[in-house]
């Protein structure tokens, strides 16, 4: 009788999941209902914020609709079991809606971390929308209705007779669509009021009050819905944290989490005062990632860095522990060599470093730049030195530069699999010190160092890590959270 | 001395003399009145036509506004069309109640939450207040009047008419006839092709069907676009709309306001159609631009480097605007930069296409000036255009507030003359109004107003009975 019993219950089982998770793609609209273990939570949660992060890195590094982006995304998808395919098999199902349902809870859970603040929850939107065009595009059409109609997206799909009609106007709308791509697409209908965007740029054919989008455009249209609702719920959830933060198992965890995506920003600086200016030297050589090895190497050669080079070096250093004062002695006395006499560095060059430190004008203490915003702002131009070197270097001149630094040739090649991923200079320089300082003596010294396009950005990783250093990586990470 | 009888809504300040036989009625309060040269009105003008001295005069002067106003909403002004618009039928609870008016009154008195329970209240404050100048403003969440008393953050405009306003003082880099307040026949033009341009795109492009267009009384044209759809639209999507009409872009800093690029959107082609049947005459023969030195230099000022020269010596050749026209037309073709052959398009454009005000249509709380309303400074009636007769209609001939009183004044008295004997005290004020109006310039423009509301009515009717339907209610 039991047993008979079990077995309908796990039909049950799996007729629910298939009403639940119909498509691998949702809009998460509806919150997860059921109960899970803390232990499940914190994977979860975990796996999702490391998917969001690769999303981000590969995002910076590739075209996001071109195949390399594409593949490194299925691939971080299927390690970290979330869904990737749209069509699965018959025996596959099961092990699919594991996967849709890791999605749909881990998705929530992140709300609740990435909801407080402006930037977090622009960072999560952003992310969650890349993800979202990702796997949009993975529909083939076939599958394209049904997802809409699961969805409640009521975007009518145009008759042979009006298609007719509207062709050539469609075409004349929009640059991007040759008459021929447009005969093999579907044409949707959809009120303007839905397509603001397009309307407002007359991107789109608009008759009756209708818009006339090929299918290709159509994913903007979603999307747009897409982040339109996740911004209203984000707000909505930011109401009901309160209530949330009171259950102290959740809180810890919830903090971490978004202060992991922060990467922790080293505004609060633990090691004030440790070093000493004569260490600097030293330090630059040894535990200075390459942009602020370069850096550091250049004001000594030129007794002078131009502005972005101040910035970005300048803040670093207040990272790694530099003091206000010291900081003023070691640009006074470089500057001074060159062309610069004390009164006039005092003056104005001395003014904005008291003003990084927060000691002037609005007082805002300046945190050190991640990678992230080395990368994308404020690019180098003839006599900077400030940048990213693997992303604002000519590749030959980066490798040669390496070679110069006794990298072990064999590292200067692509390396895939690491577990780590650098996103800030001081962190480069924090685990290089604790490296150098003896911890884990299994690991190698410094960097296997990527080479290779100018697309790569700085993946600096950490050697071969074995499964369990994959969760002491994700601790050290938040190590040093408040 | 007054007639002795109970007063109406307002007290008339002219003065009655009860057992003389009544030669005319007061135009105000209807009652009898002597022209006993002895018995004083207390205004100026009544005066002097006390004495018999003047006609009423159609000359419009502002200082008379006091005395225009009270008969031009006691006798003309369409409250019945009007009220039956604002309703929308009823379909919605207290859209009219929750609807903002603001009132400028005498002496620049400004005041704004102005709502009405129903037509009749309507009605008998604004012949009370008599305001200069009427503007209607956005359904609320609350009664207007009630704003203060609402929660903060509650009290929320809900819903608006889409509305464009088109100022011809914004065309005045392209106008040489006038410029600022001024308009002529010749740069009415401009707002002929502004009303063709803007009602086809609203009504083919978007879908719109209930439009209103209204003279503003000076210098341009409204448009009010009532469809529900529209009524309901966001900010954002309002100043979509507005973004989607506009194709010129930047102010007195930018020389080119017009870019094309291909493909060109069907939105474009069709606009340019329609403003080049109107091209010819309104820019190359009554503007001139080609002609006249100034105007020459501005449209060469448009033209990249690569043609300039060759127009320059064609226009040695050509000194008449058409022939400039066809040959700067031809120089276009032979251009070699990039869309250079859409430049006689993006000419054609800048001197034509409607310049409207983004900030006037976005906001869903914008207060617009009213249909019917009067413009202080030229007296004239902000009237509804018929888009039937677009190119017929005549800025000028717009009647103003003194036209009108004189012409009611006239057609009471010889109304009086044909059916002397008849009494014309007892006829309920609604009728009379209507045909007051009737008898003035002012009828044609409140029959195409009530066409108007007669379109959307049928709309309602649709709606009321499926309300019905759905409440049972048989």
């Amino acid at each position: 009788m039991q047993f008979f019993r079990k077995q309908r219950i796990s039909r049950l089982n799996g007729d629910r999941q298939a009403d639940m998770y119909p498509h691998s793609l949702q809009f998460y609209g509806q919150p997860p209902t059921e109960n899970i273990s803390l232990a499940e939570f914190e994977t979860f949660a975990v796996d999702r914020l490391r998917l969001l992060k690769t999303i981000e890195n590969i995002g910076v590094s590739y075209v996001k609709t071109s195949e390399q982006y594409s593949k490194k995304l299925e691939a971080e998808l299927r390690k970290l079991l979330f869904p990737y395919r749209v069509d699965v098999d018959e025996k596959e199902l099961g092990k699919e809606y594991e996967k849709r349902r890791k999605d749909h809870i881990s998705h929530f859970i992140l709300r609740l971390a990435y909801c407080q603040t402006e930037d977090l929850r622009r960072w999560f939107i952003q992310q969650e929308m890349d993800l979202f065009r990702y796997r949009f595009h993975e529909i083939p059409e076939e599958h394209f209705q049904n997802f809409l109609n699961t969805n409640n997206l009521i975007y009518n799909s145009i008759n042979e007779e009006e298609r007719r009609i509207v062709k050539l106007s469609i075409i004349h709308s929009n640059a991007n669509i040759s008459a021929v791509k447009l005969e093999e697409m579907e044409i949707y209908k959809v009120p303007f009021q839905d397509v603001l965007d397009l309307v407002r740029s007359r991107k789109v054919y608009l008759k009756g009050g209708y818009t006339y989008i090929p299918h290709k455009e159509i994913v903007t249209v979603v999307l747009n819905d897409f982040r339109t609702r996740l911004s209203k719920a984000l707000a909505v959830t930011a109401r009901s944290l309160p209530v949330v933060h009171s259950d102290e198992r959740l809180q810890p965890l919830l903090n971490h989490l978004s202060h992991a995506y922060v990467g922790q920003d080293y505004s609060i600086q633990k090691n004030i005062g440790k070093i000493s200016l004569e260490q600097i030297d030293n330090l630059s050589l040894k535990s200075f990632p390459l942009c602020m090895r370069n850096l550091h190497k250049a004001l000594r050669e030129n007794h002078h860095l131009r502005h972005g080079g101040r910035m970005q070096y300048g803040l670093f250093l207040k990272g790694i522990g530099l003091t206000l004062e010291q900081a003023l002695q070691f640009w006074r006395a470089e500057f001074v060599k060159g062309k610069v006499d004390a009164d006039k560095f005092d003056k104005t060059y001395a003014y904005s470093i008291r003003h990084s430190f927060g000691k002037e004008g609005k007082r805002t203490d300046y945190t050190p730049f991640s990678c992230m915003k080395i990368i994308l702002s404020n690019a180098p131009s003839q006599g900077d030195h400030h940048g990213c070197p693997f992303r604002h270097s000519d590749p030959e001149l980066l490798k040669q530069k390496l070679q110069s630094y006794k990298i072990p040739g064999n590292g200067i090649n692509q390396v895939d699999d690491c577990n780590f991923s650098l996103n800030h200079p001081n962190q480069y320089f924090a685990e290089s010190q604790s490296l150098l300082n003896g911890k884990d003596v299994k690991r190698e010294a410094p960097a296997k160092i990527s080479g290779g396009s100018q697309e790569t950005p700085a993946n600096v990783k950490m050697a071969e890590s074995t499964s369990s250093a994959e969760m002491d990586d994700l601790e050290l990470l938040f190590q040093d959270a408040p | 001395m007054h007639c002795g009888s109970t007063p109406k809504t307002i007290d008339c300040k002219s003065q009655h003399a009860p057992s003389q036989r009544p030669v005319s009625s007061c135009l105000v309060c209807y009652r009898e009145r002597t022209t006993n040269p002895t018995i004083r009105h207390p205004s100026r003008f009544r005066y002097s036509r006390a004495l018999g001295l003047v006609s009423m005069s159609d000359v419009y002067d502002p200082a008379s506004l006091p005395d225009l106003l009270p008969l031009y909403y006691r006798r003309l002004f369409p409250f019945s069309q009007y009220f039956r618009w604002l309703n929308y039928g009823g379909v919605t609870k207290n859209y009219f109640q929750n609807r903002e008016f603001s009132f400028t009154l005498k002496d620049d008195i400004y005041v704004r939450y102005q709502c009405f329970s129903n037509q009749s209240e309507l009605e008998k404050e604004m012949q009370k207040m008599c305001p200069y100048k009427i503007d209607i403003g956005a359904v609320y969440s609350h009664r207007p009047n009630q704003h203060n008393a609402v929660k903060s953050g509650s009290f929320q405009a809900q819903e608006k008419e889409l509305v464009f306003d088109i100022d011809m003082t914004d065309y005045d880099d392209v106008r040489s006839c006038c410029s600022s307040a001024d308009i002529c026949h010749k740069c009415w033009t401009l707002m002929k092709i502004a009303v063709r341009v803007l009602d086809r795109a609203l009504k083919e492009d978007f879908g719109f069907e209930h439009r209103l267009w209204v003279y503003s009384g000076r210098r341009g044209v409204h448009c009010w676009v009532c469809d529900e759809a529209a009524r309901k639209l966001s900010q954002s999507a309002r100043s979509a709309v507005a973004e989607y009409l506009s194709l010129i872009r930047g102010g007195s800093e930018t020389i080119k306001k017009v870019q094309l690029s291909t493909p060109v959107h069907p939105f474009i082609t069709e606009s340019l159609s329609l403003i080049m049947s109107y091209f010819e005459d309104y820019a190359l023969i009554d503007q001139d631009i080609l002609g006249r030195p100034e105007s020459v230099e501005n449209v060469l000022a448009l033209l990249p480097e690569d043609i300039l020269l060759e127009t320059c010596s064609d226009f040695q050749k050509y000194k008449t605007s058409v022939k400039r026209w066809e040959s700067l037309k031809k120089r276009v073709k032979q251009g070699s930069q990039k869309n250079s052959a859409l430049l006689d398009s993006e000419i054609v454009l800048q001197y034509c296409y409607p310049r409207l005000d983004v900030n006037v249509s976005k906001g869903v709380n914008h207060l617009l000036k009213s249909p019917f309303s009067v413009h202080p400074k030229t007296g004239r009636i902000s009237v509804p255009i018929d888009t039937r007769q677009l190119d017929q209609f005549d800025p000028f001939a717009v009647p103003t507030i003194s036209m009108l009183c004189q012409e009611l004044d006239k057609a009471v008295q010889s109304g009086e003359e044909d059916e002397s004997g008849k009494d014309k005290e007892g006829e309920p004020e609604p009728k009379r109004r209507v045909r007051d109006y009737k008898r003035t310039s002012l009828g044609k423009y409140v029959k195409v107003f009530e066409l108007f509301v007669e379109q959307m009515e049928k709309s309602w009717k649709g709606q009321l009975l499926k309300q019905s339907d759905m409440q049972g209610d048989f």
